[in-house]
């Protein structure tokens, strides 16, 4: 029993693993210790000192977070010198800081503002010294950084260090002049910023946000002459409830559709069918190159690597250029849906498609950028007008005085609003391979995936890389030279994850054929648009909720969908034909690492 | 460009390309190069495979490592405590004037820069300054000015 450690904290007895901070001893006692500069995904900093307790027999305060619990150790976490440290470094910090709590958007989401509602800080302890030069950058699709509203915690920084192996920021200058900042203080669509949005998650304070685009369409809402149609990811409908009043891991879809109708949407669609459409696509892909490979022994990039994570391909694309021909060239299911809303919806509904706004409902920052990417115009016009996050809806549906626990329920609207349980995994690391290999697996073999319910565990889960081999017998005749082959399948989340994978693949040594990779930690439903805060708690109750999602659904296989059977009919003719070349597939492009 | 990547790829093979000897290395290219231009801190970057924000970072925390080009005489004035209580300020006054430029600015032809550094261990002697690799101490305003005229007049 040499691993434990036992201490006293406010004269309770706790007994906790060698090597735990007494923060977290003192939370397994739910003793509430004050923190800022911490962050459970993270490294410990210990910057911010608000977390100080004090330790019998020392002298100076002792930083909860960043000290481990010692045999014997009697700590004291609210004597007067605790309470009156705290609100000295309180008083620091907002006199720093550009105090617009009225006007913030992280207001009543702040980490601040609640200590500093908590602490009730004297405005005339220490004078302001709020910097008036400093500018809020908005040059970027998706982040927003304004430098008056950073406590320079660094929760960013080791965000996008130590989950995204970005370094986009760093600590620059120093003393009075320190910033959390960027190469040579460039705006953020100038640097290796991927747009995942994950250092807003993680930012503590309204530093850091999404750039925000619903005036623009509560003004498209309004306007009579235009039909706004707006498609939801799988991972907005377990997330969202958490803005409104649910507990974290309520679905909420039913509620959420009809909040958005009421909000005046023209349409509410489902982005999980173009979720099976990327399936679609992808599977077949996937079977002809791997025809290439076996077949026609052509030159063929594999393995192939999914691409609806477009904080993944810009990652790839700045770090890995040499190596894009390994993406699929699918669009994200968001861009297909666009492309497809002002094309085969247009032309189903008989609307003028340059009067429609297509608006898409994201967990995710990246996906406004993605929106602008500018060779998203395939149906010719902008495929998606903007890019909504689930904190924007949760925003948009308090604007409009919804009152959400007591909503009915209601449908997607037809069409391109049914799907099956695998568009609906989407939304959790693991999913999109999961879905792929159930229709996959039907494909070349005729029968289903040998995995019970159809639920491929191996790839499910928050372990940082996954894997699954999958062996295929009896193969329909079209497939048979995959006869008895063991193919391994790779999952990967984060980015940091995604260079592990991505090195494999330039040494030459990747086992997988194919490898699903999302930017955020957790997939989706912990996307850098998704309600803050998120933690490794809190991504597995939302994943426990998508599992649960696709149990429900009576379909669970992306080829069954009869809405996707039905597009194939009448308006794409075959996976990878000519259609589907045109509006649903991408290229991609090099970009600079430094 | 080619030149600096050259002096990088030099630097780095002399020092290792390891993170902990991003320091020497910015130091060497200042030393050759006068100052730290964004071409040198890319080159620097993929040279020891980490981000350029990370280099600007390290570099920016270090008044000695500047990122903009300064003149060819760099004057730094010691800004710690000690030196600022027996009369930095005085001395700055005096150099402004003689420079006709603010603290921060180089002259016009690059020729002199005005700035300040933290303490650079010469307290006991303060108030203290540098011109490049130069110290002077126990300073007042006429050494100060004797001191820069020297140098206005005979160093170019
Ligand atoms: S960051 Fe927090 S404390 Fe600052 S203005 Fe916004 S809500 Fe208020
Ligand atoms: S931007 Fe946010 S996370 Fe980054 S240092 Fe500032 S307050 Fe902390
Ligand atoms: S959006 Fe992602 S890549 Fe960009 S700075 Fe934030 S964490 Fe880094
Ligand atoms: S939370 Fe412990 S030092 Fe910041
Ligand atoms: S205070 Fe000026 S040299 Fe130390």
């Amino acid at each position: 029993m040499t691993d434990k450690v036992t201490l006293t904290i406010d004269g309770q007895n706790v007994t906790v693993d060698k090597g735990m901070s007494i923060l977290d001893a003192a939370k397994q006692i739910d003793v509430r210790i004050p923190t800022l500069c911490h962050h459970e995904d993270l490294c410990v900093a210990g910057n911010c000192r608000i977390c100080v307790v004090e330790q019998k027999g020392k002298n100076t305060l002792t930083p909860s977070c960043a000290t481990p619990a010692e045999p014997g150790m009697e700590i004291e976490t609210s004597t007067p010198k605790v309470r009156k440290a705290r609100k000295d470094i309180m008083a620091l910090l907002v006199s720093e800081h550009n105090t617009q709590c009225t006007t913030c958007y992280r207001s009543t989401n702040c980490e601040l503002q609640d200590l500093a509602a908590e602490y009730n800080i004297d405005n005339d302890i220490y004078i302001s010294v709020v910097k008036p030069d400093l500018n809020i950058d908005k040059s970027s699709w998706s982040i927003e950084k304004d430098d008056s509203k950073c406590i320079r915690c660094q929760r960013c920084v080791r965000t996008c260090a130590e989950l995204q192996h970005v370094n986009a920021l760093a600590v620059t200058e120093r003393g009075k002049d320190m910033r959390v900042s960027t190469f040579m203080h460039l705006p953020m669509n100038e640097i290796v910023c991927t747009n995942c949005g994950q250092c807003i998650t993680h930012c503590p304070t309204g530093a850091l946000t999404e750039r925000r685009y619903y005036d623009k369409i509560w003004d498209a809402i309004d306007d009579p002459d235009k039909h706004v149609v707006i498609n939801t990811a799988p991972s907005v409908r377990v997330a969202l409830g958490e803005m409104l009043g649910y507990e974290v891991g309520t679905r909420v879809t039913g509620k959420m559709v009809t909040a958005l109708k009421k909000m005046g949407f023209d349409s509410v669609l489902d982005t999980d069918f173009s979720a099976d459409l990327t399936i679609i696509e992808e599977a077949n892909e996937l079977l002809v190159r791997l025809k290439k490979a076996f077949v026609t022994k052509e030159e063929v990039a594999l393995p192939m690597i999914t691409s609806c994570s477009p904080g993944w391909v810009k990652f790839i694309e700045h770090m890995y250029p040499e190596h894009l021909a390994h993406l699929s060239t699918c669009k994200s299911p968001q861009q297909m849906f666009g492309a497809l809303t002002k094309t085969y919806y247009a032309e189903k509904k008989g609307i003028d498609p340059s009067k429609i706004v297509s608006v898409a409902g994201m967990p995710c920052a990246a996906k406004k950028y993605e929106a602008n990417r500018p060779e998203m115009r395939d149906s010719g016009f902008m495929d998606v007008d903007a890019g909504l996050t689930t904190r924007e809806i949760g925003h948009m549906i308090k604007q409009a005085g919804i009152d959400f626990l007591e909503l009915e329920d209601s449908n997607f609207d037809s069409i391109m609003g049914e799907s099956t349980g695998a568009g609906v995994i989407f939304g959790a690391t693991g999913g999109v391979m999961e879905a792929a290999l159930r229709t996959a697996y039907f494909v070349i073999t005729g029968r289903p995936v040998p995995f019970n319910d159809l639920n491929i565990t191996p790839v499910r889960g928050l372990e940082g890389i996954k894997e699954a081999t999958i062996k295929f017998e009896d193969c329909l005749p079209e497939y048979s030279f995959l006869e008895g082959v063991e193919a391994k399948f790779g999952i990967a989340h984060g980015l940091i994850n995604a260079r592990q994978i991505m090195d494999q693949i330039v040494e030459g040594k990747s086992p997988f054929v194919f490898i699903e990779i999302m930017a955020c930690p957790g997939g989706c439903i912990g996307g850098g648009g998704q309600p803050i805060p998120t933690n490794d708690e809190i991504r597995k109750k939302r994943i426990a909720a998508i599992y649960e999602e696709d149990m429900n659904k009576p379909i669970r296989m992306s080829h069954e969908n009869p809405e996707i059977v039905a597009i194939y009919e009448d308006y794409l003719e075959k996976p990878l034909g000519e259609k589907s070349h045109h509006l649903l597939h991408t290229k991609y492009r090099k970009r600079k690492r430094y | 460009m080619a030149e600096v990547k050259e002096l990088v790829k030099k630097l780095s093979k002399k020092y290792g390309k390891t993170r902990e000897n991003l320091i020497p290395v910015l130091q060497g290219i200042v030393d050759e190069e006068n100052c730290l231009s964004k071409a040198a801190m890319r080159e620097v970057a993929q040279e020891m495979d980490i981000s350029a924000a990370e280099v600007y970072g390290t570099a920016s925390f270090f008044s000695f490592l500047n990122t903009k080009e300064d003149g060819k005489y760099k004057i730094r004035v010691c800004k710690s405590i000690t030196c600022d209580m027996k009369g930095k300020q005085e001395l700055i006054k005096v150099m402004e004037d003689m420079l006709k430029v603010k603290l921060g600015e180089t002259t016009q032809g690059k020729r002199f820069s005005l700035l300040e550094t933290n303490c650079i261990g010469l307290c006991d002697k303060g108030p203290a300054m540098l011109i490049n690799d130069e110290f002077f101490t126990e300073l007042t305003p006429e050494k100060v000015r004797e001191i820069l005229g020297d140098y206005i007049r005979n160093k170019y």
